[in-house]
């Protein structure tokens, strides 16, 4: 790869890797030109005789398909911009659960996975090897054909406490609702969660600087509830009320609602990244050295001391990259919701596509969206990353 | 299984005796937490297996499974032509004891299994009208085939590249096989349309792996390459595919990729999922291709350049070879993912072994209602395959000692 540097004029031009290299270089640029080219020329033809266009005027123009379960508020005379927002709102809802509940099931499962009880072990590796090993659309398939539409009736709704209520039109249950007076309490309830996390993370850097007690962990606790205490007495003792649902004539009334497409896709995404996360989350915690743990253990902290001191910080700088493969994978896969018919923004992009019969444009759209989304979290994840990574080597 | 976070018994006791009762104590009832455990995960255990048990047993209805396993196998494909696909199996069939006889190892368990497997299938306690005395002759003969194949891989002087070049054989034949000729009586033309089942699953995760193969080494070296414009496109190539859902490939390929071809050519539609599959294999293989090439020792190319080799011979003939010995393991995990990554295919409208189970539930009004079975039947043959093969992969990163590197 490297110039030679050596006698300059006594080898062939042919065998010169300057100029092989620029020779290379041109040949390939020539080469991908062309093809696009051509593909283009393509194209043009196809679009001149199927009357096609490249533009994105019709983003304005109204969508006119229905999208159920939208996000945010839609109807079909809404325009496809609003679509595709919705779409992608619907795909970001479920990613973003999903990785939370992904996260914590998986971490759930990697404890259980490296007990001492050797029977919860086993139950652990056999949701492990359970989940890595069928392919995720048959696991949807499952979870969405086999038990979701399997559920009774609205009329012979299956309860559970809570209550949640277990139907062929989906998961019914009850949801806390702000009453009139809870937007005072809704504020400071916010406010007290920021300032809770600043407060410990100011008050933990200054323990760490000067050395002294600071109290961070208590301070920020007492922040929180006393910006949450004062917003319930704010809002006159009734921040909210629990919304439950009722069965009034053919259906439930009040309550959540979550669609069969929705619970099914995000119950079965969940699930499948979990078997994948508990065997990073393992894998991180088994490279921490037996000997850091016996050292800690030495020195005299506790059991859980070890943990959180010792073990996470260092098993985190193992875990966190391949973890965030798994997050992209994640959101790659919500892309499956077509499947089932949860409408995210690929199946929005696909109804696009037949409907306005523009399928080149929207299908830009879509990959770029697609695109972003993945470069964006692994941008943000990487950055996280390289803080908490050892620093000066 | 090594790392255990609870604390063990500092007290310096004479050690119990090894048995057990003791190993129970151990890793049962070592402590209150752990004995609670040890109930919860029981009564786990137990009503899992139960209601497991007496649904498999019992209340499931397993027709739409047993009525029809050759749709299962091979889709719509031609019932007076099946004989291709048995070939085409008894030449992987044959290979496998070939590669039995010759290096022994993994490939014998591999090998034996086969037989176990073919063997019991042909002697089968059931009357079925699929399972006459040809195919049970014929499943009894695959046990005959690996023997004979294990006699030939013992033939002293058999080179191993002769070996490697005839595994590469089979899927090509396979192909010519399944397809046959415009025109040619005895090996007629069978449409793509017609395939299905774990035999397009296979023969799109096979294809897949090994199209994309030098595809990837190309994508790898140019993106390790000093060269601007080759690493810019390899690099747009690469992220652009690994940030995007495996789904709007195949749509690309299946629906939009018509619209830049020339308006006459009409490609087949297995051959555009084909394709869909191993473009977006390639990134994924050229990200793990370089990590090969990022393992071998700077000091390998040094020495070649020193002994007088130009790029391509220090590439060819020093740090491919290296680095494709380091990322076998990966590519056999790769190849474990793209075999269940191909069941979205489905999804576009081919009938892999998920869609011949989707299109026998919409056959029958009856079967809608018995769709729990035939999708449990399917991941559990996903299930065994790709456990079988991550098995697999993990003796091979075993015997090749990647690992301790």
């Amino acid at each position: 790869m490297e110039n030679s540097k050596q006698s300059p004029h006594s080898i062939p031009f042919y065998r010169d890797e300057r100029i092989i290299n620029i020779f290379t270089q041109v040949v390939s640029s020539l080469l991908v030109i062309g093809l696009v080219i051509w593909l283009a020329i393509n194209f043009k033809e196809a679009a001149d005789a199927r009357g096609l266009a490249l533009s994105y005027d019709f983003l304005s123009n109204p969508a006119g398909f229905p999208i159920s379960d939208p996000a945010i508020e839609y109807s079909p005379d809404m325009s496809f911009t609003r679509a595709f927002t919705v779409g992608l709102l619907n795909t970001l809802r479920v990613a973003g659960i999903g990785i939370v509940t992904a996260t914590i099931l998986g971490t759930l499962v990697a404890l259980a996975r490296l007990s001492s009880n050797w029977l919860l072990s086993r139950l652990a590796l056999v949701y492990i090897e359970f989940h890595r090993n069928i392919p995720l659309l048959v696991l949807l398939f499952l979870w969405y054909f086999a038990i979701f539409q399997k559920l009774p009736v609205v009329g012979e709704a299956i309860r559970l406490p809570g209550p949640v209520f277990l139907t062929r039109r989906g998961i019914y249950m009850a949801w806390p609702r702000l009453t009139e007076s809870g937007g005072i309490f809704r504020i400071l309830f916010l406010v007290g969660l920021v300032l809770a996390v600043f407060a410990f993370y100011f008050l933990r850097r200054r323990r760490e600087l000067t050395g002294k007690s600071t109290y961070y962990f208590l301070v920020s606790i007492l922040v929180f509830v006393a910006f949450t205490a004062a917003g319930w007495f704010l809002s006159g003792g009734r921040p909210f009320v629990l919304d439950v649902p009722e069965l009034s004539g053919f259906n439930f009334q009040g309550g959540k609602r979550l669609t069969p497409e929705f619970a099914g896709l995000f119950i079965g995404l969940s699930m499948y990244t979990a078997g994948f996360i508990a065997e990073v989350v393992r894998a991180g915690i088994q490279a921490v050295d037996r000997g850091q743990i016996e050292a800690a253990r030495a020195v005299g902290l506790s059991q859980f001391q070890v943990l959180t001191l010792v073990v996470m910080p260092q098993a985190l700088r193992i875990i966190v990259p391949p973890m965030i493969s798994q997050y992209l994978n994640l959101t790659k896969n919500s892309s499956l919701a077509l499947a089932i018919g949860y409408q995210d923004l690929f199946s929005v992009g696909k109804i696009a596509i037949n409907q306005a019969g523009r399928a080149v444009p929207v299908f830009f759209l879509v990959m770029v969206v697609y695109l972003t989304l993945s470069l964006l979290t692994s941008f943000i994840l990487n950055f996280y990353n390289n803080r908490i990574q050892f620093k000066a080597r | 299984m090594e790392t255990k976070l609870d604390s063990q018994s500092t007290v310096l006791l004479p050690p119990d005796p090894p048995g057990p009762m003791k190993w129970i104590r151990d890793n049962l009832f070592g402590s209150v937490s752990n004995t609670i455990l040890t109930i919860i995960s029981l009564t786990l255990f137990y009503f899992m297996i139960t209601s497991a048990a007496s649904w498999v047993l019992f209340s499931a209805d397993w027709r739409p499974v047993t009525e029809s396993p050759l749709l299962y196998a091979i889709g719509q494909y031609p019932r007076d032509q099946m004989w291709r696909v048995g070939l085409a199996l008894s030449l992987a069939v044959l290979m496998f004891g070939v590669s039995w006889g010759k290096w022994n190892g993994m490939l014998r368990s591999i090998s034996i299994g086969l037989m176990v497997v073919f063997g019991a299938a042909a002697l089968l306690p059931v009357s079925h009208p699929q399972f006459d005395l040809s195919m049970r002759l014929y499943l009894g003969g695959n046990v005959l085939i690996v023997f004979a194949g294990f006699f030939i891989g013992r033939i002293k002087g058999l080179k191993t590249l002769v070996i490697t070049m005839a595994w590469l054989m089979v899927p090509i034949l396979a192909v010519i096989l399944f397809s046959g000729f415009e025109g040619l009586d005895w090996l007629e033309r069978v449409a793509t349309t017609s395939w299905g089942g774990l035999m397009v699953t296979f023969l799109l995760a096979v294809g897949g792996i090994l199209l994309s193969f030098p595809l990837g080494v190309l994508l790898a070296l140019g993106r390790r390459s000093k060269l601007p414009v080759v690493k810019g496109f390899s690099v747009i190539w690469i992220e652009t595919i690994r940030g995007v859902p495996l789904i709007t490939i195949l749509f690309m390929f299946s629906i939009i990729l018509a619209l830049f071809l020339p308006q006459e050519s009409r490609l087949d539609r297995l051959l555009r999922a084909l394709m869909a599959v191993v473009v977006f294999s390639s990134a994924y293989t050229a990200e793990n291709v370089r990590g090969g090439l990022q393992s071998v020792p700077e000091g390998q190319i040094e020495a070649a350049k020193a002994l007088g080799m130009n790029s391509f011979r220090t590439m060819g003939l020093i740090v491919l070879p290296q680095a494709i010995r380091a990322v076998i393991p990966a590519i056999v995990g790769q190849f474990i993912s793209l075999f269940k990554d191909t069941t979205l295919v489905v999804i576009i409208g081919i009938n892999d072994f998920l869609g011949i189970g989707k299109s026998i539930i919409n056959s029958q009004p009856a079967f809608v209602q018995l769709q729990t079975e035939v999708y449990i039947f399917i991941a559990a043959v996903y299930w065994i395959f790709s456990y079988l093969m991550s098995i697999a992969s993990r003796r091979v990163e075993e015997t090749l000692g990647v690992g301790d590197r």
